[in-house]
């Protein structure tokens, strides 16, 4: 059942919602949120499909926003469709002209009653989700750092800066599956971590969100190195007894190694973006672990010895054009990352640092901490950002705090 | 108290972060009677599931042991065909891999000591190389006349020991036993090597995610305590239809019937969820004292004929096709006095339920394939419309639908649109998403993931299973001396005798 309506505005929308729900039979209404998926024309087919078939696990009422030029008369077209294997029901707008501006306007009469509302930006998010138009009607914000086109790793450090509670990147999603191994390694051998090191592709915004987790909770020196990829390739910790160790060369198949244990083989493969979708929905509240590690990938982002705007620019150029030698898309630098790795030869297949140059590495970073950097200006706003919110949230440090004290007593 | 500590002490682990799931630690299973249906269409693909969604841990091995000539490559290629054609996630090379390096097989007989050596230093090799560090559970998907056998060969070769850091668990299907006294048998020889909190009887329905709702309609909301009484509550039906008949598993079924192989397990266990008071907590502990509460406070009809009833499906036509009767298939006797249906009204005495009765009722060759638990309310006190506005007015129900359509549904009165004011009956449905279904575990899954994880609380122990039976044997006992049930045609709702059996009380049951 599907209804197309032109030049219309939200009531005629939410009569058409009704009426192709009837007509169809008065499916069952048992929609649990509405999903927005800010999308453009490229984008909206693969986008609103994924949120199709998650919506099969969360009944929703899917409403895709494309905006249009800006340009011309205001104009508001829509797409209602109802049955053809969702379980709830879709809406795609598109507006264009002065609407364009404000697409909330046509979003919040759309809303379902009393159920909670959910946003995803498929590509380039809002710097501030938070405050977007269409970003303040949903408690739950996700964006994807690794979607936009270039500069992924400083997407991640801008979603990161301007955190609030309910936004989430589909970058934390993907490294799930790796926390959980990772978490499962140390239940299985529980060792003391003196140090880390995260090998992942160039610019990929899920390894550095485990490198700021893993500090996080493990309060040690956590490094990133640069591998060929798929994604986040290996990852060690280093323990008085030995490695702990999930190297996955091939974007699948991971081998799990602990001390004292035989190698095994795990399957770890890339999730698709359903299932990220589906993850993410399942809790609707504020990622209070999220929380906690993008603090920290800007706290650590800032330890770093920050790169001139200069010297960015041309790693960045020489980054595309060797991306263009080999035909590949330009990949991102990233800001923090690849300081250490531009700096240190990467030998083709090597994939782990040792420790001893982890150690090495330490003690260059803990030099470079006390030497006062120059900040730009996105870090300072997250500085401040960070420091307003921190005070809210004293009362969860000082619990937080507690239990690492219990931890610290019964080791 | 234990898990706080756990949880401290890697700090990997926070409670907050709800994102993470529970991996089980390093284990195996060991599968008795591999060849079967079950471990074919359940087991295999269940584990593979979990293998898929990252829930097993590396390294998990799968022993099948039987009485075949395999090979472990052999074994390995029946659990890839079981996978392929049952498993309910894609199939992905890369999962296989991880699970097919933990395959072995052991051939023998139960009662051969050199395939138990053999097991124990596969399970040895198996802590070695796949590091599954002495953690193992014995599934045993066998007819419970081998029990002894399996779980004396299991002492006897030292497999059945737990060492402090690792753990043996032994796993059981239904039926647990035919009889209270059969029951107390298998419970000594299974407790005789095996502490209670190491045997798992498996409930598959108490997996269901609709049964687990339950818990959370109750005690999460506000809105249902307050009527969830014998001050509004008329009565319970509990229901567990099958559309199909005996099939090919007529050894098993011949003489074990409708009420022992539903009602002692499934339909108790709803019935006591029901019914039961809040539980302190959801640990398994509290959980079984509210249960066992229920199960222990309910009381038998005084005449078990006219509050009782079961049948045979006799040969007709079911949604379209011609079937058998069930003397007529294959491998049941002509004279055979098991039933395929039975249905039975049960009290319970406790202040909450006093004088509302809870009917109990499952078949084979129903009218449709459904499983549910009616509520239904008394009707209004005082109606203040006439006659014939109220006359399509039925009681209001509050209707949990655990298999297939899961959902809750709720009937009520309302106008009928027009200008005359007439009330009909409603519904207001909440579907627990149409292929919700798909991407959610299965109970199997769940529940092997449980055993692995040593987590108990949707495991019934030995007492429940008494309990459950102490209520069921008075009925089986009377139905032993009272003849032949009664023929039903098949694809129908069962004998006469049911409806009369609610008819008396004044009451009909629903159609589900």
């Amino acid at each position: 059942m599907s209804i197309d309506l032109t030049n219309t505005n939200a009531s005629k929308i939410a009569g058409g919602l009704i009426r192709a729900r009837r007509e169809a039979g008065s499916p069952t209404m048992g929609m649990v949120l509405t999903f927005i998926v800010v999308a453009d024309e490229g984008s909206h087919y693969d986008a609103l499909k994924a949120a199709r078939s998650v919506s099969r696990e969360h009944p929703s009422r899917v409403i895709g926003v494309i905006r249009r030029s800006a340009r011309g008369p205001a104009n508001l077209d829509a797409e209602i469709r109802i049955g053809d294997g969702t379980s709830g029901e879709q809406v795609l707008l598109r507006m264009s002209g002065e609407l364009a501006h404000h697409p909330e306007s046509v979003v919040l009469p759309l809303l379902l009653p009393d159920s909670p509302t959910v946003i995803w930006w498929p590509s380039k998010p809002p710097d501030n989700p938070a405050t977007d138009p269409l970003g303040a009607l949903a408690q739950r914000r996700i964006t994807d750092a690794a979607a936009v086109d270039r500069r992924r790793a400083a997407a991640m450090l801008k979603q990161a800066s301007n955190y609030a509670p309910g936004n989430t990147d589909l970058s934390w999603t993907r490294i799930t599956p790796w926390r959980a191994l990772l978490a499962a390694a140390l239940d299985q051998y529980p060792a003391k971590v003196m140090s880390g090191v995260v090998a992942a592709e160039r610019g990929n915004p899920s390894a550095d969100l485990l490198v700021a987790w893993l500090t996080d909770r493990l309060k040690v020196d956590i490094h990133r190195s640069v591998s060929r990829g798929p994604g986040i390739t290996d990852v060690s910790l280093m323990t008085g007894g030995g490695q702990i160790e999930i190297a996955r060369p091939d974007g699948r198949l991971a081998q799990f190694t602990i001390p004292n244990s035989p190698q095994r083989p795990v399957a770890l493969n890339r999730r698709d973006l359903a299932e990220l979708l589906a993850e993410e929905l399942r809790r609707l509240d504020p990622d209070d672990v999220y929380e906690d590690t993008v603090k920290t990938l800007c706290r650590i982002s800032d330890n770093v010895p920050a790169l001139s705007e200069r010297r960015l620019a041309a790693l960045q150029r020489e980054a595309d054009e060797a991306a263009a030698r080999v035909g590949t898309p330009p990949t991102d630098p990233g800001p923090r990352v690849q300081t250490d790795d531009e700096a240190e030869p990467e030998a083709p297949g090597q994939d782990r640092t040792k420790p001893q140059q982890g150690a090495a590495r330490t003690k260059r970073a803990t030099a470079t901490k006390s030497a006062a950097k120059k900040a730009t200006a996105t870090k300072s706003t997250a500085k401040k950002s960070t420091a307003t919110r921190s005070t809210a949230r004293t009362s969860t440090t000082a619990k937080k705090s507690s239990a690492a004290r219990k931890r610290a007593t019964s080791s | 108290m234990s898990l706080t500590v756990e949880e401290t002490e890697n700090p990997l682990r926070d409670p907050q972060d709800r994102r993470l799931p529970r991996i089980a630690g390093p284990c195996g299973v060991v599968i008795f009677g591999v060849t079967g249906d079950l471990s074919r269409k359940k087991l295999m693909p269940a584990i593979y599931d979990l293998a898929n969604r990252g829930l097993l841990p590396p390294g998990f091995s799968l022993v099948g042991f039987a009485r075949r000539d395999w090979a472990d490559q052999d074994f390995a290629q029946i659990v890839h065909d079981a996978i392929k054609a049952y498993a309910r996630t894609a199939f992905r090379e890369e999962v296989w891999e991880q699970l097919a390096k933990g395959f072995r097989f052991v051939p023998g007989d139960f009662s051969d000591d050199v395939a138990f050596d053999q097991l124990r230093n596969t399970i040895e090799e198996l802590d070695r190389e796949r590091g599954t560090a002495g953690n193992h559970a014995f599934y045993l998907s066998i007819p419970p006349r081998f029990f002894p056998d399996v779980i004396g060969q299991l002492k006897e070769h030292g497999l059945a020991e737990n060492h402090p850091n690792s753990w043996r668990r032994v796993v059981v299907e239904k039926p647990f036993g035919h009889d209270l006294r059969s029951a107390q048998e298998l419970n000594s020889i299974v407790s005789e090597v095996f502490p209670p909190e190491s045997v798992f009887r498996i409930d598959h329905y108490l997996g269901k995610e609709t049964v687990q709702n339950i818990m959370a309609l109750r005690f999460a909301n506000q809105l249902y305590e307050p009527v969830w009484n014998s001050n509004y509550v008329d009565h319970v039906q509990i229901t567990m239809a099958e559309d199909i008949g005996i099939g090919g598993r007529a050894g098993y079924y011949d003489g074990i019937g409708a009420a022992r192989d539903v009602i002692q397990n499934h339909l108790l266990q709803l019935m006591a969820l029901i019914a039961m008071e809040e539980p302190v907590s959801f640990e398994a502990q509290s959980l079984r004292i509210e249960k066992q509460k229920i199960l222990r406070s309910v009381r038998h009809p005084d005449r078990l004929d006219l509050h009782t009833s079961r049948g045979q499906y006799a040969a007709g036509w079911a949604g379209g096709e011609k079937v058998l009767g069930f003397l007529e298939e294959q491998d049941i006797p002509k004279t055979s006095k098991t039933e395929t249906f039975a249905a039975i009204k049960l009290e319970i005495d406790t202040r909450r339920w006093a004088g509302v009765p809870f009917y109990l009722r499952h078949g084979k060759r129903l009218g449709r394939r459904v499983t549910e638990v009616a509520v239904v309310f008394k009707r209004a006190p005082h109606l203040p419309f006439t006659q014939t506005a109220t006359e399509e007015l039925g009681q209001n129900a509050l209707v949990i639908r655990v298999q297939p359509d899961e959902g809750v549904t709720l009937r009520f009165g309302s106008k009928v649109p027009g200008t005359a004011m007439e009330i009909r009956d409603v519904n207001m449905d909440f579907a627990y998403g149409g292929a919700f279904v798909e991407s959610s575990p299965e109970a199997y899954e769940r529940l092997i993931l449980d055993v692995l994880l040593g987590d108990p609380p949707l495991f019934p122990q030995h007492e429940e299973v008494e309990l459950s039976w102490r209520i069921l044997d008075p009925i089986l006992d009377y139905w032993a001396e009272h003849g032949q049930p009664e023929a039903y045609p098949s694809g129908t709702w069962g004998p006469e005798s049911a409806h009369e059996m609610l008819a008396r009380d004044g009451r009909v049951w629903r159609r589900p």
